[in-house]
């Protein structure tokens, strides 16, 4: 092994603050998007390619990342999802056997800027103290005032629709086609675990595109409707909002993860806000109210729903907590066969003590 | 208020004498469990024979019971106090559920109506009972190694032809993987099992097929009554499957695991711990994950208590596992409870690290003459460092510089192996220095994939090597004068120590250092924090690292450091280090006492240690806790962080002893004793010349630095003569010899061992009795705390003897003697704060052998059988806050205390049990006896003369 002198790059936040780094492989540019940190020690492929991250520059705080490569296999999506990647030790070297790549050629293959060697601790620190912003990665060091100029231009998450971005163009299918159940899933930015674990759980699945109505939906004569997780607002969806509506008035089986909480949420006329720094991470406790006990989840989410809103209607139970900051992480309407979680049950990455709610919602389907 | 209002007195046993395999981490968890019960208005009941330990000073239960570990003193307890509702062995490790097995089995529990928390017999019985754990496990359907129980020869014969090797073998109930070890042929076999079936007290093996060169994983758990569990801490064994965990180098979190075998590993451990029981409390699981494309995962074994590795989990992620397993006990859930290091977030979650710790264990094969010093199922280590960084690199480097074995990191010393075939040997049979030779092994040209065939150690730690490796040579093109900013940040982010890197430019330590400052590349600390900065957190948990810069947007240009001063007035005490042989426990008590003294006084409290097993690196002992080497280095960059009025060394045994001199020759000042003092009693020309002007006797003595010299010595002083090194603790290198070839043979032996040290010669006073005083002095007054005698003769290290406070056959004469020459030399040498002084006594003539002016070995002991606190005594003079009259001293014990050493020469089979001058105990006990009739001290007393093997 030879030793490779790094080049110099820098994060530029829209406060104008810098964090200094170096370039991951040499590689030359510049990228935008609204700054997150992720606290998972694991996972990090499942993250990078996970829709509900369109656009964001990804904090790993775990001390290394790509210890163990990457493959064609733990993906969440067909691509990379994230703007760019900030980190404190890349690892070059990987050791797995079933690792195809490393993360440098995997993160190549999809042409990611990734900087490392930045104080990712102090930089997380001032993103909970300062809140989510937009940022821009550069290897142009010598360009601050220039990177200054097009981040002013970068607009802002609040109100952004980005399912769009990230849902199939196309309607496709998932799973064995001669299972018991059916289930129509609209993407707004669908990670492939939940079709995995509605399929393990003898389901056929028809993914629909973002702005699918309700009737097209119902042509394909489902068992259960489901709303995924994705990135953005979920305010600007009106579209999915309406299809949820649609559901909800026929009381069909409805299920909604993430961003398909909250628009479920929405569509009962709860607002969701833009959260100050999210929840990000596989380490979040929460608590089913319902049976009493505690779950570690795997979390990613920027808006969440207003909980005020949530306590004051009357059809609306909440059913989960997060124990750190108390808010919502889960509904159940009382007279419809509909729930929803704020996190995410099919895991990928972070630990699976949620996965009882694909059961139960498979449970609904039965019962219907 | 606990869930169960019924638990208001509760019974904590501890784990006893310091042996290998459990240490001292069982008084950082049961201290921090007295502590967490107390805070919920419960009744604590400790029972503990180790009187070395902070968790049995008065202040932490409610009654301490300083008693053998057995049913009888149980049972004395319980009729003493039968208002005990429970009791919670899950904090004194394997000797605390044993015991508690035991008295269960007595039906002890069940007379005195003592409920059991914290675990239930039941699930100790499956986990230490292989064959019934295999079954559940089988059951449950979590997949073990292949694998069958022997209770006869015959049947361990059996086994082994239908499994092939190689073949473990591990005993059944014992500790630290006592009489487990691999057969690779069958010739060893016979041997092997037998051994195996021997220790084992239901004389049981289990036999399994090894899994050589799998990965090896800890997961460390903690469940509730809600039946809710939560991973507090992953842990990588850098060693692969074959050496003991506890003698493996670990890391956490664990660095080789993807998401989908981590969480598939997760969820086993949570299916096993449910299965197993219905307990509330901690967990720990090991696991081993195969190498190939499979990942298949195995169980390896579960225990249902807190841990070594729960220890080292607290220390690595800062979640206070047995202060909140012992909440758990009470009926807590964890969702009840906060997360005490933000205070602001549920105890229920899983902590996230943006750092990486190493753990290195620290050995003492040099004791231990004869010993098999290869690595294997049997635990060997005394004791365990943690190097704390932001990469494994620097995590690595922190640790070895840690283990004060005169090595400054990896490389880069010029110690290192360059013979092929010895670089070879030692990379197959793994020892103490391996984590050295796989850096000589890159440095050689050794191709990784090679080393990786011989050691099965993970490529990608072996990668990290390489790049460390990679580094140093890229520096080494460099000079001082010429090596730029980025690559100095670069090798200090990776850990090389300033020493290291002076090497490498062939310049001075201090000219690295300069260079530093020049460049502004800055030491800056970051805290542990469970969550990984995405919370605010409360307690002040550092370690050092080295960042890039951050600029605000006015064009401020700075490096972030978490750790800020106050204006407070503070001092820093310098810890001991990894526990060993002649430095252990002891000297963490006196640290933790001096930092609470030193907080009495008003100081704001800094404490710098590296060991995680102890009570000082515990975050809410001292104000702050830097968990740095006790390295020059490291804690010069404190000093001049914090500017505290001072540094106290004399707490920290002979590891923050040996940093005096250099903090005196960089004008920072050592509180108590000054250096003049400490050197003028090492130093024996002077210190002799002292003797001399206060007319106090001496065993004639000369010093020697060549073989040459030592025999002319010889000449003068008449054998038998006792020779040792200087500025060594313990007795290390120490021996007794009687004619000048033996002389020779030592000397030599001791030069080559300890190069360029000088060695003393003294006349050795055959037949004499040892004594030995301790005293606090402020430099006017001195008070003497005790004076114990030692019931084996003259020549047995003080370490390994059996001793008595007060003395019991020292005449008055002789006494009057002790006290005298103790007050005269503390004064003489000007100590402040403590003085520990040994006697040989005879013809009713007492001769000095050595005064050490610091706290010693005895400090604790003595302060436990009189019930006063010496050290926090001794801190308040030692800060000049009070002197020795204002203390009203009023020390209380009826009939004798005997202080017994402790051996572990079990884990040596082979080893030369016989004692000598250098002392060989790992741990001690103490023994309260009404006279001198008493049947244990007519024994000791006995066999005094016996050298025995123990």
């Amino acid at each position: 092994m030879k030793y490779k002198k790094r080049d110099k790059a820098l994060i530029l936040l829209a406060d104008g603050t810098i964090f200094y780094g170096k370039s991951v492989g040499g590689k030359e540019g510049t990228s935008f998007g609204e700054i997150c940190f992720n606290t998972g020690m694991t996972g990090y492929q499942e993250i990078f390619t996970d829709p509900s991250y369109y656009g964001q520059l990804m904090v790993t705080t775990n001390a290394h990342i790509g210890n163990y490569g990457a493959n064609n296999e733990e993906v969440e999506s067909d691509s990379i999802k994230i703007a760019g990647l900030i980190c404190r030790n890349f690892s070059y070297e990987y050791s797995r056997v079933n690792a195809d790549f490393s993360l440098e050629e995997f993160l190549n293959k999809h042409n990611l800027l990734a900087i490392s060697d930045v104080d990712t601790r102090a930089l997380v620190s001032y993103i909970r103290d300062n809140g989510a912003m937009n940022a821009v990665i550069s290897t142009d060091v010598d360009n601050i005032e220039g990177l200054k100029k097009q981040l002013a231009d970068v607009p802002n998450m609040n109100g952004l629709e980005l399912a769009s971005k990230v849902s199939t163009k196309e309607p496709y299918y998932f799973g064995n086609e001669n299972a018991t159940y059916k289930i129509a899933a609209l993407d707004i930015g669908i990670k492939t675990n939940i079709l995995r674990n509605f399929a393990e759980r003898d389901a056929y699945i028809k993914v629909f595109p973002y702005n699918t109505s309700f009737e097209e939906m119902q042509a394909w004569s489902p068992d259960g409707y489901f709303l995924s997780n994705g990135p953005g607002d979920p305010e600007p969806l009106q579209e999915a909002q309406t299809l949820a509506k649609e559901v909800l008035e026929r009381n069909l089986p409805l299920f909604g993860i993430c961003l398909g909480h909250q628009v479920i949420a929405l569509a009962n006329g709860i607002s969701t806000y833009k959260m100050h720094n999210g929840h990000r991470g596989i380490n979040h406790p929460v608590k089913n109210l319902v049976t009493g006990n505690g779950e570690i989840t795997s979390q990613n989410h920027g808006f969440a729903i207003n909980r005020e809103d949530t306590e004051n209607h009357p059809d609306i139970e909440i059913t989960h907590v997060h124990l750190n900051d108390d808010t919502v992480a889960g509904i159940k309407m009382k007279n419809k066969n509909c729930f929803s979680v704020q996190y995410h049950p099919e895991a990928s990455p972070g630990p699976h003590d949620a996965s009882y709610l694909f059961d139960q919602f498979m449970e609904n389907i039965k019962n219907e | 208020m606990p869930k169960n209002s019924n638990l208001k007195s509760i019974l904590i046993i501890g784990s006893g004498p310091i042996i290998i395999g459990q240490a001292c981490e069982f008084d950082y968890s049961g201290t921090q469990a007295l502590r967490s019960l107390r805070e919920d208005g419960i009744e604590t009941i400790l029972i503990n024979s180790n009187p070395a330990t902070i968790m049995t000073d008065p202040s932490m239960a409610d009654h301490v019971y300083l008693l053998p570990l057995t049913t009888k003193s149980l049972v004395k307890i319980l009729k003493d106090h039968p208002q005990i509702d429970a009791v919670l062995p899950t904090m004194g490790g394997q000797t605390a559920l044993n015991l508690c097995i035991e008295a269960d089995e007595k039906g002890i529990w069940e007379d005195f109506g003592v409920e059991i928390i914290g675990v239930d017999i039941d699930a100790i019985n499956i986990t230490e009972d292989r064959e019934q754990f295999r079954d559940l496990m089988t059951k449950i359907g979590v997949p073990m190694a292949p694998q069958a129980t022997a209770t006869s020869f015959l049947k361990g014969k059996e086994i082994a032809q239908d499994f092939g090797f190689p073949l473990c073998i591990r005993s059944s109930f014992t500790l630290g993987g006592a009489g487990a070890a691999i057969v690779y042929d069958e010739a060893d076999f016979d041997e092997l099992l037998s051994r195996g079936l021997e220790i084992s007290p239901i004389h049981e093996v289990m036999i399994d097929k090894a899994l050589l060169g799998w990965k090896e994983y800890e997961l460390e758990l903690l469940r509730d009554a809600n039946d809710n569990v939560v991973i507090i801490c992953s842990i990588e064994n850098m060693d692969p499957m074959g050496i003991h965990t506890g003698d493996s180098i670990t890391v956490a979190p664990a660095m080789t695991l993807s998401d989908r075998t981590f969480q598939k590993m997760r969820d086993m451990a949570i299916h096993m711990m449910r299965s197993i029981g219905d307990f509330a409390g901690g967990c720990n699981v090991q696991f081993a994950v195969s190498p190939d494309e499979n990942e298949d995962i195995i169980a390896i074994e579960i225990n249902p208590r807190v841990s070594r590795s729960s220890a080292l989990a607290s220390k690595a992620t800062g979640y206070p596992i047995a202060k909140i397993a012992a909440k758990l006990a009470l009926g807590y859930h964890l969702d009840e409870l906060s997360n005490q290091i933000t205070g602001s977030t549920s105890a229920l979650f899983e902590p996230t690290l943006d750092y990486v710790i190493v753990k290195i264990p620290r050995w003492n094969f040099d004791k231990f003459e004869g010993s098999d010093r290869t690595l294997g199922l049997q635990m060997k280590a005394v004791g365990e460092v943690m190097g704390i960084g932001r990469s494994f690199q620097e995590a690595i480097h922190k640790a070895t510089q840690s283990l004060e074995i005169k090595r400054n990191g990896l490389g880069a010393d010029g110690k290192g192996y360059k013979n092929y075939d010895q670089i070879i040997d030692k990379l197959t049979n793994a020892s103490w220095d391996r984590v050295f030779v796989i850096y000589d092994a890159i440095q050689m040209g050794i191709p990784l994939s090679r080393i990786h065939e011989i050691t099965k150690i993970d490529m990608w730690f072996l990668k990290q090597y390489e790049e460390l490796y990679a580094i140093e040579k890229e520096i080494s093109t460099y000079t001082i004068d010429t090596i730029d900013k980025d690559l100095l940040l670069e090798a200090k982010q990776k850990g090389y120590g300033d020493r290291q890197i002076a090497h490498m430019l062939d310049c001075l330590e201090s000219q690295v250092y300069n260079k530093r400052e020049e460049l502004g590349v800055k030491r800056v600390y970051k805290l542990v924090d469970t969550c990984a900065a995405e919370f605010k957190a409360q307690t002040p948990y550092y370690y050092s690292t080295f960042e890039n810069d951050v600029e605000t947007a006015n064009g401020e240009r700075f490096v972030d450091n978490e750790s800020e001063v106050t204006d407070k007035k503070k001092i820093i005490v310098l810890g001991s280090g990894p526990n060993r042989i002649g430095q252990g426990i002891e000297f963490d008590y006196c640290c933790v006492h001096g930092i609470l003294a030193a907080s009495e006084c008003g100081y704001e409290t800094i404490m710098i240690n590296c060991n995680p097993e102890t009570v000082s690196t515990d975050f809410d002992t001292a104000d702050k806790l830097y968990f740095e080497p006790v390295f020059w280095e490291h804690i010069y960059d404190i000093i001049k962080h914090e500017k505290p009025e001072g540094v106290i060394v004399q707490l920290g045994g002979q590891t923050a002893l040996k940093l005096a001199e250099k903090l005196d020759r960089y004008g920072i000042k050592i509180l108590g004793t000054s250096y003049q003092s400490l050197d003028l009693a090492e130093d024996r020309g002077s210190f002799s010349t002292l003797l001399k002007e206060n007319n106090i006797p001496y065993p004639k003595f000369d010093t020697a630095e060549t073989a040459e010299e030592a025999l002319k010595v010889a000449d003068e002083l008449d054998f038998p003569i006792l020779v040792r090194p200087s500025y060594v603790l313990g007795g290390q290198g120490m021996k007794i010899v009687i004619n000048k070839q033996e002389l020779e043979e030592h000397v030599v032996d001791l030069l080559r061992s300890i190069p360029n040290n000088k060695l003393l010669l003294d006349h050795y006073l055959d037949g004499a009795i040892e004594a030995e005083a301790d005293a606090i002095c402020d430099g006017e007054n001195v008070y003497i705390i005790g004076i114990m005698e030692h019931i084996e003769p003259c020549g047995i290290h003080s370490g390994d003897s059996n001793a008595t406070l007060p003395p019991f056959n020292l005449g008055d004469l002789v006494m009057e003697q002790i006290k005298d020459h103790t007050k005269k030399i503390a004064l003489a040498l000007n100590t402040v704060g403590l003085i520990n002084i040994q006697f040989a006594v005879k013809d009713d003539k007492v001769y000095i052998i050595e005064a050490n002016p610091r706290a010693s070995r005895t400090v604790p002991f003595i302060a436990k059988a009189y019930g006063e606190p010496y050290v926090n005594y001794a801190t308040k003079v030692m800060l000049g806050d009070k002197k020795v009259t204002d203390f009203d001293f009023k020390p209380h014990l009826d009939g004798y205390a005997i202080k017994q050493p402790v051996f572990s020469f079990n884990k040596f089979p082979n080893v030369n049990k016989q004692l000598g001058p250098e002392m060989k105990s790992t741990g001690e006990s103490i023994l309260f006896i009404e006279s001198l009739k008493d049947d244990e001290f007519y024994d000791l007393y006995a066999r005094r003369k016996m050298y025995l093997s123990k």
